[in-house]
């Protein structure tokens, strides 16, 4: 398991092999064979990758392959994996997964939804090894336009709106991406005026302060936009709340996380000098969002939008992590990452299969569904918990690693800032208890409810699956921070190199 | 005995050299006698035998090419002239398979492939013109057979108003051209692009000349502001002929543009730069935001047209050879992209007569393949991964980049979000919007499936290879 383009080749195998299908049936089980599958290779490389770093292998990116591709313009197909990219090839994996199982009975235009379904993972995996920055920005926006069909195609509600705006703000986004990695490509210097892409070259060079803060904005924004900075978070709700189940799904649980993968990656690795000039207005923004997202929950009706505006809220808390630029706070984030995309997979997978079933997403109209169809309530319940931050769920672990790295900031606006994100939990709290209750609990509010059936094979297996993932995390999560926390380090160092300079 | 020699050698070299043109010609002349001796009364045997020998004639392009000049530095040819004269070869040959269904019961058929290789033959001569002399020959050669053609759906009034503000808006381009043209004859003496970009300098009657050349350019490629003819020819025009003046022209146009703004006017660059900034942004925000208010789908292609324009101009304006390498990519790119939307256009233009966007409302029902080319072909041009597009138009910002210059680069790549709207919301018609009575099912023959599937190839291989580009930068 050394050669990581299987990764992106094994995907793009399956949709081909999709495309040669017959019937619904086959195309059905070539996507769960091939994810599965796809899991396991996951599996298989963090197996190795942790072998490797206990064989005392210290290189800062493992399993590295490098071909050249446009080489007038130095562009490399340039892939390694770092403990970052392993958990959240490992995260990708699981939700891919779990969005196939849950979208077993989709019947319009079956091998259009399977294939664009299965592209997008191939973008997100590529997303994660790439260590060129061209290479990098090609799978970032492969990940955008199946999302745009994915909703106009098969969601629901005002979803051509939604699709449109979702489309053209991610867009947006990488569109600033392009111009900061431009700015950056053209500011590296190998010697005889030529430049490069290749991101741990540009992390040891070092760029000028003022070119820094000029390019770092472009970066952080761009990437922001897909991870919810405030205020280009709006396309997260209408378009969580429009998608089918399973695009809701990969959107909350990986596409937001390519935006926090590459505000830490990119933006924070490459320019430290202006993530640090830069990191109040950061965690200014990301304090906003975290409370902002909150208040503007507790006004939900809608299930889904409950869940779509607690993604902003607890995407805040990736972004927190990462303006508080210590080690701990990036560890956090991480961890955020990994959890939010998880437990948000969970949730939105449980409102897909209750609303499936009773036909609304209305809290109002819905109650005492714990009696009728118990797995699926309890893991309704559960994700609600996980979302709230009970310990023992994953959730609460990586907050709390968030709060405390950010309280290693000393001064009264980093601590009035940490203080205010945890208050917020409290409301977090009110919105999951108050929906959990009345929609989960009570009497039963419609006669309909009576006759429903529970989770059938495959959503069962999907809830098991994500829910063993975050207790896996929440139960202990040790195994998870050591394997970030060297990378974590590495990132440390460089800003504290960059602090040194000047 | 010597002379004999040199005589015999300027014979072989007349015939390497001047290979496309000749071939060209000689097809030329077949169908000519063809119609003179009333040979042939079938049209699609008609149509077979052209397509046959514009793929012989496409196939030549690639044996014997050399470099050299010839009448006297009036012409010279290269690799990259060779490259540029067969991507316009294999356009027209594609167009060519395109129009079989609109032209198999057309009564003109010959006259349309006399006047069309006649353009051609005119945009060959432009593409290797070492003079100006030569250069706006080739240049009248090629627009005026094109008006003509403008007008080959002869009992449409709308094809008559569009070849009529073709010729006008092109003869006055021609104009200032040639104004501009003088006056560079007037101050330097010459008319040899080999003896010229010495001798420019920053005197303002030189200054004056390149203004005018430029907008004698930026009238045939359509850059706004000189772009008003674009959308009404466009729609005029019989769908192949929308594509022909959208891809060939453009693109053997900008061929020229390459090989002139910044070979010839290098000791100005700072004149042009400020120029083409401006009329970069101009082209692209304009063309975008007229692109967005169509609701005709040659039209539409027509703005959209315009703001790649732009894009290419982005590339041309870095003056690097990474800018002209990554223009010529983009055009290949261009032409696959923009013949597979027009390929599924013309299909449907000639079977239902149908050009709205709100007609394709509900395609993908009955067309799901073609439902299919057209978006990708569309996503394309938009410049979304993993199709060609994405490549092409990276690679122009990145060559228009190099300059530092970040307000335009940020223009162009807002821009670029801007026209991924209207792109979408074609594709938003064709995947999602209700239609009580949709397209009914499109038949399509052989040869419009041949080049459908061509452009497909090439829009999603050319990108993830590398080996077209690298070839490209080889010849520079």
């Amino acid at each position: 398991m050394t050669n990581l383009s299987i990764l992106v080749i094994f995907p793009l195998l399956t949709t081909f092999a999709i495309l040669f299908c017959r019937n619904v049936t086959q195309i059905k089980w070539t996507a769960l064979i091939g994810s599965l599958l796809q899991l396991t290779i996951a599996s298989l490389l963090m197996y190795s990758y942790y072998g490797e770093r206990a064989a005392g292998n210290t290189a800062q990116m493992l399993f590295e392959a490098r071909y050249s591709w446009y080489s007038a313009m130095n562009i490399e197909y340039y892939v390694g994996v770092d403990g970052i990219s392993v958990i959240m090839i490992m995260l990708t994996a699981f939700v891919v997964t779990c969005g196939i199982l849950i979208s077993w009975k989709i019947e319009t235009l079956t091998k259009e939804f399977f294939f664009l379904l299965l592209l997008l993972s191939v973008g997100a995996y590529g997303f994660f090894i790439s260590l060129d920055l061209f290479t990098m920005f090609f799978f970032l926006e492969l990940a955008v336009i199946p999302k745009f069909l994915l909703i106009a195609i098969w969601g629901s509600g005002k979803k051509e709106y939604s699709a449109m705006k979702l489309a053209l703000m991610l867009m947006g986004g990488s569109a600033l991406v392009l111009i900061g990695l431009l700015a950056t490509y053209f500011n590296t210097d190998m010697g005889g005026g030529v430049h490069t892409w290749d991101l741990l070259k540009i992390a040891h060079m070092h760029i000028p302060y003022e070119t820094q803060l000029f390019i770092f904005p472009f970066l952080f924004v761009g990437f922001g936009v897909f991870t919810a900075l405030f205020p280009f978070h709006t396309w997260v709700p209408d378009g969580h709340s429009s998608a089918p189940t399973a695009a809701s799904m990969f959107l909350a649980g990986i596409s937001m996380k390519l935006g926090g993968y590459g505000c830490l990656r990119v933006a924070t690795y490459l320019m430290p000098e202006a993530a640090q000039h830069y990191s109040w207005i950061i965690v200014l923004l990301a304090t906003i969002a975290i409370i902002y997202g909150a208040f503007a929950t507790l006004m939900q009706k809608d299930l889904k939008y409950i869940n779509a505006y607690s993604s902003v809220s607890h995407c805040g808390f990736i972004l927190l992590g990462i303006g508080m630029l210590t080690k701990t706070a990036l560890i956090g984030a991480v961890m955020q990452m990994v959890s939010h995309g998880l437990m948000t997979a969970l949730f939105f997978g449980a409102i897909g299969m209750i609303y499936e079933r009773t036909h609304t997403r209305q809290i109002k109209e819905l109650g005492g569904l714990l009696k009728t169809i118990p797995f699926l309530s309890s893991v309704f319940i559960i994700a609600g918990l996980c979302s709230l931050g009970l310990p023992g769920f994953s959730g609460f672990v990586s907050e709390m690693v968030v709060f405390v790295g950010a309280w290693q900031q000393p001064d009264a606006f980093h601590r009035i800032a940490t203080i205010l994100a945890a208050a917020s939990i409290v409301v977090t709290a009110v919105y999951i208890l108050r929906a959990a209750g009345s929609a989960i609990m009570g009497p039963i509010k419609n006669e309909h409810f009576n006759h429903l059936k529970d989770a059938t094979w495959n959503e069962k297996m999907a809830s098991v699956l994500l829910i063993f993932a975050i207790l896996s995390i929440g139960l202990a999560p040790f195994w998870l921070i050591n394997i970030i926390s060297p990378d974590t380090q590495i990132i440390m160092e460089n800003i504290a190199r960059g602090a040194i300079g000047n | 005995m010597r002379e004999e020699q040199l005589v015999i050698k300027m014979n072989t070299d007349f015939f390497i050299l001047l290979k496309p043109e000749l071939s060209l010609t000689f097809i030329i002349f077949i169908l000519l006698i063809i119609k003179v001796s009333d040979g042939m009364n079938k049209n699609s045997s008609i149509i077979h035998l052209a397509n046959f020998l514009l793929l012989i004639n496409f196939l030549l392009g690639f044996i014997g090419n050399a470099t050299g000049t010839l009448f006297s530095d009036m012409y010279h040819t290269n690799g990259l002239i060779a490259l540029e004269k067969n991507i316009l070869n294999f356009g027209t040959l594609i167009i060519s398979l395109q129009a079989y269904e609109w032209l198999k019961n057309h009564k003109h058929v010959i006259e349309f492939y006399i006047l069309l290789l006649t353009t051609l033959l005119g945009m060959f001569f432009m593409v290797s013109s070492g003079n100006f002399l030569m250069f706006f020959l080739g240049l009248e050669l090629a627009s005026i057979p094109l008006a003509a053609i403008v007008n080959f759906d002869l009992e449409k009034i709308k094809s008559s108003e569009a070849a009529v503000k073709m010729i006008l808006s092109s003869a006055f381009a021609s104009c200032i051209m040639l104004f501009g043209i003088s006056l560079i004859y007037g101050t330097s003496g010459t008319l040899n692009f080999a003896e010229l970009p010495t001798l420019i300098t920053n005197n303002p009657l030189q200054i004056l000349a390149l203004i005018f050349v430029f907008t004698g350019f930026a009238f045939k490629l359509s850059a706004v502001p000189f772009h008003l003819w674009t959308a009404d020819v466009y729609e005029g025009a019989p769908v192949p002929v929308t594509a022909y003046l959208s891809v060939i022209s453009k693109a053997a146009m900008v061929f020229v543009f390459i090989s002139v703004l910044n070979p010839l006017f290098q000791n100005v660059q700072n004149v042009w730069y400020n120029m083409l900034f401006l009329t970069i942004v101009l082209t692209i925000t304009i063309g975008n935001l007229f692109a967005i208010r169509q609701n005709n789908i040659k039209r539409f292609l027509a703005f959209s047209s315009i703001s790649q324009v732009g894009f290419i101009l982005l590339g041309i304006s870095s003056g690097t050879t990474m800018g002209v390498s990554a223009s010529v990519y983009f055009l290949i790119v261009y032409i696959f992209s923009n013949l597979g939307a027009f390929g599924v256009i013309a299909l449907v233009a000639a079977q239902t007569e149908k050009e709205n966007i709100s007609d394709f409302k509900g395609f993908y029902k009955n067309n799901k393949t073609l439902s299919w080319i057209i978006t990708i072909a569309l996503f394309s041009l938009a410049g979304i991964p993993p199709t060609a597009g994405f490549f092409g138009k990276m690679f122009l910002v990145t060559a228009g980049a190099s300059k530092g210059n970040y307000v335009l680069i940020i223009i162009a790549v807002l821009n670029m979000v801007v026209s991924l709207y209207y792109y979408l919301r074609v594709v938003k018609a064709i995947f999602v919007d209700e239609n009580e009575s949709p397209i009914e099912k499109i038949e399509s023959n052989l040869y419009s499936k041949i080049a459908l599937y061509i452009c497909m190839a090439g829009i999603i291989f050319t990108g993830f290879a590398s080996v077209l580009y690298d070839y490209i930068n080889s010849l520079m």
